[in-house]
């Protein structure tokens, strides 16, 4: 079988949903391929996004796909020591908790209103290129083999990065820059009702124990290990039982759903974009180098490219120099930001558990009502000089 | 590369670690391709240890 269209959006994600939106509402003939069965299914996420950010990617918040509003952050140290980040100061994972599964559908129906044509279970197997050029990708649709031939591809495929790969750029990741994730959806348990719980230290190595509401006795309970810390492969399900098993709170709970993944925590690629091709969100490694969240990031980079791929439809020029633009929309507004935080973490994982303890008990005694986290880092450095000589140029 | 299969959670962990890009989700399985140079990334980053190496023929 064959197929030909204006834009192939590969992965059906918030970030391919809005690159086709952004594409089809200016006039592009765009097809959204998605390998699963259903859009949003399996979740692999644990849910936690801002407000802020649906202002940005005009979207009109919707009930039907917010599980829970919350006030900000609870960090919590390794002694249990804890203190609380207003919203908007907290960064890009805090403020709402999604029902995923709904809203993927919401940004993907969006999509198919605006005019996009969704094939499901269909998983591209190649790209094929022309002269160095990015002209379409192999697939396979309901076990059927399908030829793609687009214009513009736009790699949506998430943590897996397959199809930048396959076209030769590389965006494979470096073992520092691996979170490996598993999480229970548990309920049952103690949660604090208006905070996302950050838990730090060794129970999550490189890493957090997460513990996002969902209603009023359930929660998205997860961690994520960096790969280069975690001591004993294949145990990242081990550290979070022990976690569940060891915290009153949790130990009672019953687990309503099962989720695993691992998000990349790199820093921003040289390059995303080829001839024929870009990458938005997870494929692109946009993902917040500290806390993992990456919905924001893929909604913002999707609506970016999928209005640069319709501006290249109406020039009739895909090359990679016209394609500029969609590097600098992206990097103007997030790539300052993911390098610090990469580099924040490089540091933040030679920290140890006592540490960890003394800052936020400073912290807690100090009161950081509607602190940022530059003041936390300011009160850091008064209290604790010798801990913050390695943070000295994020103060 | 040995898959227990009851245990796979299909989540692709394996494959976006995999720095050969030797490994894809046949539906929800993980297949391994030639590519593949045995560096152990997926043995280790599997959230659930569903992944294991052979003994080398």
């Amino acid at each position: 079988m064959k197929r030909k269209c204006d834009v192939l959006v590969v992965g059906g994600g918030p970030g391919g949903s809005l690159a086709a939106r952004h594409a089809a509402e200016a006039g592009a003939d765009v097809l959204l391929i998605e390998k699963r069965q259903e859009i949003g299914s399996p979740v692999r996420c644990a849910e936690g996004v801002s407000r802020a950010w649906f202002e940005e990617i005009k979207v009109p918040m919707d009930k039907k796909w917010i599980a829970k509003e919350v006030d900000g952050a609870k960090l919590v140290s390794p002694s249990g020591s804890s203190f609380y980040v207003d919203e908007k100061m907290a960064g890009n994972e805090v403020g709402l908790v999604l029902e995923r599964h709904l809203f993927d559908k919401a940004m993907a129906a969006n999509a198919a209103r605006a005019g996009a044509e969704i094939m499901l279970k269909t998983s591209a197997t190649g790209v094929v290129k022309e002269d160095e050029k990015v002209v379409g990708v192999t697939a396979s649709s309901y076990g059927e083999p399908l030829a793609i031939d687009a214009k513009c591809v736009i790699a949506a495929d998430g943590f897996e990065s397959q199809v930048a790969r396959w076209a030769g750029l590389d965006t494979s990741l470096k073992q520092s820059d691996i979170t490996t994730c598993f999480q229970y959806r548990l309920t049952g348990i103690d949660i604090e009702h208006m905070y996302c719980e950050f838990f730090i230290g060794s129970a999550a190595p490189g890493g957090y124990v997460w513990v996002f509401p969902k209603d009023e006795d359930t929660a998205n309970v997860g961690l994520g290990i960096l790969l280069s810390q975690l001591k004993k492969p294949g145990e990242v399900k081990g550290y979070l039982d022990k976690f569940i098993k060891d915290n009153e709170r949790f130990a009672k709970g019953q687990p309503l759903e099962a989720v695993s993944g691992a998000v990349s925590v790199s820093h921003p690629l040289d390059e995303t974009v080829m001839d024929g091709m870009m990458l938005v969100g997870d494929a692109a490694r946009l993902i917040d180098p500290i806390t993992g969240g990456g919905i924001a990031h893929a909604c913002l980079s999707g609506m970016y490219a999928g209005k640069v791929a319709a501006k290249a439809l109406e020039a009739n020029d895909f090359s990679k120099e016209f394609f500029q633009e969609y590097e600098s929309l992206w990097r103007d507004r997030l790539e300052n930001k993911l390098w610090r935080d990469w580099m924040a973490k490089e540091k933040l994982i030679t920290i140890t558990d006592e540490q960890f303890d003394l800052v936020i008990e400073t912290l807690a005694e100090v009161g950081v009502d509607k602190m940022s986290v530059y003041n936390i880092l300011k009160v850091i450095k008064e209290e604790l000089p010798d801990l913050v000589k390695d943070f000295e140029e994020f103060i | 590369m040995i898959v227990t299969v009851e245990m796979c959670m299909h989540c692709a962990a394996c494959v976006g670690s995999c720095p050969k890009n030797a490994v894809f989700l046949n539906d929800t399985i993980p297949l391994f391709t030639d590519a593949c140079n045995r560096c152990g990334r997926c043995v280790k980053v599997c959230p659930v240890g569903a992944l294991e190496m052979e003994a080398e023929t």
